[in-house]
């Protein structure tokens, strides 16, 4: 194997010839295609950069066959998106790299609130443990299989999840007695910001600054 | 009544004998010997560290025995950004702390919540403890540490030491010395 040395993750791949040893990084791309086919449901190009729109029930085979037989070894991040008033609500981005190919692939699917669930990616790239933690902390999408999905910021017991759009900026009230409190903060207006200038500290310091009309 | 005696010049004990209250003997002790509770919690912990280190040498004020426990220690240096996450334990540090101890709220998060508006940070430790000295900057400079170590010696050295700490010794030595 040639890569063997960069190829840890690849636990698929240690038994037989890997697909990509013999392979340029469009053929990888058509290799999936081939694999795939229609569940590959949308290909956007940018920048070298390519992204498939993929459906939820997929997501698991389609990242192990990019792992171990596509040398995407890497999970640079899962991000997650709140598209509140829209339908369906989450949006789920799987951000790939292949270490031997230098080759970035995307993968992005949607998710409704009433599903609000998906399988976990963390037995094929274990990186995935704490992005899944954090994406339920703070979105409230659970992962089925997760081998461990607990809050990963904010504690146990805090019951909203604070970067879904409904939640307000100030922060709700909440209390757990002996383990912590929040409160609504003062946002006198608007959203605390600076302004990059050579200005006093006094007008470049962060405050509500209501935007201009 | 306690006897007095008339003193006569003694060469020996010249120039080792000052007079002064016993209040005030106490507070210059208790303020040139302030061991901290280092509360780092964000990069206020770097100025913190630097303001202990060679440069700015904190042991000039008696303020450098810096230990992870807060049994023995006097004044507790928040220095970062409290989150309601740790806002529970840092008052339980300092509930761990003896008496008399004093609070010092360094940088713009400790006591304000500073640019941290958010749902996530408590808007300031003196929602939970007694601050003495408020530190502004963000973060502040090692030398501004060291002024609000000094401002915390002077508050210290004009407290009536014995009557806030120690009330029943304070009558105690009333009674003896009336």
């Amino acid at each position: 194997m040639r890569y063997s040395s960069v190829s840890t993750s690849l636990r698929f791949a240690q038994t037989e010839r890997p697909l990509w040893a013999a392979m340029t990084p469009q053929e990888i791309f058509d290799s999936l295609g081939q694999a795939f086919g229609e569940k590959l449901q949308h290909k956007t190009e940018f920048r070298g950069e390519t992204t498939y729109a993929i459906v939820t029930t997929d997501l698991s085979e389609i990242a192990k066959f990019c792992c171990a037989q596509l040398s995407f070894d890497y999970l640079l991040d899962i991000t997650s998106i709140d598209n509140f008033g829209e339908e369906p609500r989450f949006e789920i981005v799987y951000h790939l790299y292949s270490m031997p190919h230098g080759a970035n692939l995307r993968l992005k699917l949607k998710l409704s609130e009433e599903v609000g669930a998906l399988d976990t990616v963390s037995d094929i790239w274990p990186t995935a443990n704490w992005h899944e933690r954090e994406i339920y902390d703070m979105m409230g999408i659970k992962f089925n299989g997760h081998p461990d999905l607990r809050r990963i910021l904010m504690w146990d017991g805090y019951p909203f999840f604070p970067l879904r759009k409904d939640f307000p900026l100030a922060g709700l009230p909440s209390d757990m007695p002996d383990v912590a409190f929040t409160k609504v903060t003062p946002l006198e207006g608007g959203p605390f910001v600076t302004v990059p200038s050579t200005a006093g500290s006094k007008d470049r310091e962060p405050r509500a600054r209501p935007r201009e009309l | 009544m306690p006897e007095t005696r008339g003193t006569t010049y003694d060469s020996k004990i010249e120039g080792n004998v000052i007079f002064t209250r016993f209040d005030a003997a106490l507070n210059w002790v208790r303020k040139n010997s302030l061991w901290p509770m280092p509360m780092g919690l964000a990069c206020c912990a770097i100025e913190l560290m630097a303001t202990a280190a060679s440069r700015f040498d904190i042991s000039r004020f008696g303020a450098e025995v810096m230990r992870f426990s807060p049994r023995q220690c006097d004044v507790m240096i928040v220095a970062g950004t409290v989150t309601y996450k740790m806002a529970l334990a840092v008052k339980r540090i300092y509930e761990q702390m003896p008496e008399p101890k004093w609070v010092i709220a360094m940088g713009a998060c400790a006591s304000t919540g500073g640019m941290y508006r958010s749902y996530a940070v408590l808007q300031g430790i003196d929602q939970l403890l007694p601050v003495d000295v408020y530190i502004s900057g963000c973060p502040p400079r090692p030398e501004a540490l060291l002024a609000g170590l000094m401002k915390l010696q002077e508050k210290i050295s004009s407290e009536p030491a014995l009557r806030d700490q120690a009330p029943r010794l304070a009558e105690k030595l009333e009674e003896a010395l009336a």
